[in-house]
């Protein structure tokens, strides 16, 4: 059974009547330990998806599912107080920004010793000495230098990258069964970047946690997990197994993104780019959500919406697929 | 933080030269003096006049008056009231207790009703809720204090005689005065009679002294609760599975008080002139009545001296709050 099970799952703003739908339909399913990315521009909903499994979207969001699980057990049926007790402790988050995800007021052992109050083992929510012991430790899990002495550090006295360090250490305090990143190496440092991104990749390891890696950065991407789905304007365009989506992507979106990333585009003045934005919630056309921006697009991408096509290990939203490399015969009669 | 509150301590001395000469400066500048109130309506023969005028030292020329009366404060020394004869400071000192329990309960008022309204406000934004605060507030704000006062003294006092219109307690109970403060000396006394008459009179003023800072703290409390519920780390705690209630006191409010103490700071300046004329209506004794009645008598000394003594409270308050300021936000404490 997988971890987290979403079917269907939309989340609408605006007026009931005329709803704007950042989330449209996407299915996921995360199994234990698994590690997953989603990818897509800005606007693609990504974080609105995080959320919603967090169940933080607030109103004048609503959000719809036709499931949504965690492990066995329907989280859209939970009355808010029993979704508090699953969120913090078996789903975990971090943020874009840590920095502004750290309370200002509080010192770094209060934030983590937080976590441990409410959700931690009986003791650790008794006892504030183990409280403070647990969260050096964590400290030190997270590798974070000078740990005894960072304890007492306030939000404004650490550096972004420690800052993100502090945020995971929050967030594994309960030992999550799902940690979900929300572009978690965004706003730091290249350097930093890839050591924050090994330590995630060590503790998912070392504590058999399943993994929701959200960003932009199909490179943070391909080098963090095991499958990956693409999202556009709140659809998942194409999912699949990491080396075989990047090696040959079947959706012409998937393959815009890889085409823009700039170790493909060594020696030319500008990096390739999908002319035009993602199309705003409020004005989708007819048919497919790409059909203004894609290369290949033909007649009827314009009239009908494409269904999602599940293959194996793999789903696809495209009536003219690119054909795979080494699977040009195969492919032809479809 | 040491070099901070050094550099704010130095700001006081042109503050203070600016108060004495703008005090000097009006009730000089205003017509009549102390000689032609003792006078009376029936005159007073010329050659007395210029008598007592000489033995006020008021003959002389303005400047010479100002730095002769600069020179006693500079010696701790604010002169005597010219229509009692006791020393400006004892007479502050002894009034300054009424006014000062009278401020408290207002800003007691105006904190315990203002945050929670704001918050709720907040919360609930853009809901009836979050209007009906809103209106009220522009409401209390725009409310002139003698109209409100006499609005509350007609229904409370005069229709439904549930407080009694003015004083600050009944006739007929002699407490003895040990702090000043009429609820602590009532109840150490152990008189619950008299108690509870300070209390019915302390309640209507304390209600019309608040207002304006009820109205205050709760638009600013609200606006900043809701920058603040707007804020990543909100999100964050959120994300740790806590309670509303947690994330809302814990997290939202303590960061949304920054700004709010900064706010109540400066209402407690505000709340010292509002007491003049709060103090005036409800016959309070306290030095708000004192100095618009040395204002009336063109008691220089009293008015002077009043005026300098209120200025350094102010100040000395909102030297507080600037302090109390690095105490709730860490990243001044540590800057």
């Amino acid at each position: 059974m997988a971890l987290l099970d979403i079917e269907g799952l939309s989340v609408a703003f605006g007026r009931p009547d005329s709803p704007i739908r950042a989330v449209d339909g996407v299915d996921l399913a995360i199994e234990p330990g698994e590690t997953v990315g989603l990818v897509g521009e800005s606007g693609s909903g990504k974080s609105v998806t995080a959320l919603a499994v967090m169940g933080l979207v607030d109103p004048p969001g609503r959000v719809v599912a036709r499931r949504i699980a965690f492990a066995g057990r329907d989280l859209a049926a939970l009355t808010p107080a029993a979704r508090r007790a699953i969120v913090g402790k078996d789903i975990a988050m971090i943020f874009q920004d840590p920095l502004a995800a750290l309370d200002p007021c509080y010192t770094v052992a209060f934030q983590i010793g937080e976590a441990l109050r409410r959700h931690g083992t009986p003791d650790e929510r008794r006892s504030a000495r183990r409280r403070r012991a647990r969260a050096l430790e964590l400290l030190a899990q997270v590798e974070i230098p000078d740990a005894r002495a960072r304890l007492d550090a306030w939000p404004h006295q650490l550096s972004g990258g420690m800052a993100q360090r502090v945020m995971i250490a929050i967030a594994i305090a309960c030992k999550p069964r799902l940690l979900i990143a929300d572009e978690p190496t965004t706003a730091l440092d290249v350097t930093v970047q890839a050591q924050v991104l090994e330590l995630l990749a060590r503790l998912t390891r070392e504590h058999g946690m399943a993994l929701l890696l959200i960003s932009h950065d199909l490179a943070v991407v391909a080098q963090s997990v095991s499958r990956v789905a693409v999202l556009y304007a709140g659809q998942v365009m194409e999912e699949g197994r990491v080396p075989a989506i990047f090696a040959s992507p079947r959706h012409p979106y998937t393959r815009a993104l890889i085409d823009a990333l700039p170790e493909h585009n060594v020696g030319r003045a500008r990096l390739a780019a999908l002319p035009g934005v993602v199309p705003s919630a409020s004005a989708r056309p007819p048919g497919c959500l790409l059909a203004p921006r894609c290369p290949r697009v033909r007649e009827r991408c314009r009239i009908e919406l494409p269904r999602p096509a599940h293959g194996e290990g793999s789903v696809l939203r495209c009536f003219y697929p690119l054909v795979p490399r080494g699977a040009v015969a195969a492919d032809m009669g479809t | 933080m040491l070099r901070f509150a050094l550099r704010r301590l130095a700001l006081v001395v042109p503050t203070f030269i600016g108060v004495t000469l703008i005090a000097f400066a009006l009730i000089h500048f205003i017509p009549g003096d102390p000689v032609e109130n003792l006078s009376g309506e029936r005159g007073m023969d010329p050659a007395r006049r210029a008598r007592l005028l000489h033995e006020f030292g008021l003959d002389r020329p303005l400047p010479v008056q100002y730095a002769d009366y600069v020179g006693h404060v500079l010696r701790g020394d604010l002169g005597a009231s010219l229509t009692t004869h006791q020393p400006v400071l004892d007479e502050f000192l002894a009034l300054f207790p009424a006014t000062l329990e009278l401020a408290f309960f207002a800003m007691v008022f105006a904190v315990v009703l203002g945050l929670p309204a704001g918050m709720l406000a907040a919360q609930k934004r853009n809901t009836l809720a979050d209007y009906a605060v809103m209106g009220a507030s522009l409401a209390g704000y725009s409310m002139p204090i003698f109209w409100w006062a006499l609005l509350l003294i007609l229904t409370f006092s005069v229709q439904l005689g549930w407080t009694p219109v003015s004083g600050r307690i009944a006739v007929e109970y002699d407490v003895p005065v040990v702090t000043g403060f009429m609820l602590v000396d009532t109840l150490r006394a152990g008189d619950f009679a008299a108690f509870r008459s300070a209390v019915s009179h302390l309640v209507l003023p304390a209600i019309v002294l608040g207002t304006i800072p009820l109205a205050v703290i709760a638009r600013m409390t609200r606006s900043s609760m809701l920058e603040v519920l707007r804020e990543d780390y909100i999100r964050a705690a959120r994300a740790k599975g806590l309670s509303v209630m947690a994330v809302t006191i814990v997290h939202a409010l303590r960061n949304a008080l920054i700004p709010v103490i900064t706010v109540i700071g400066l209402q407690v300046g505000l709340l010292l002139s509002g007491a003049i004329l709060t103090e005036t209506i409800f016959s309070w004794p306290g030095i708000g009545n004192w100095l618009i009645h040395g204002v009336q008598s063109r008691d220089y000394p009293v008015v002077q001296g009043g005026i300098l003594l209120v200025a350094a409270l102010v100040i000395g308050v909102n030297l507080v709050v600037d302090l109390l300021y690095g105490i709730v936000n860490p990243r001044i404490r540590h800057g």
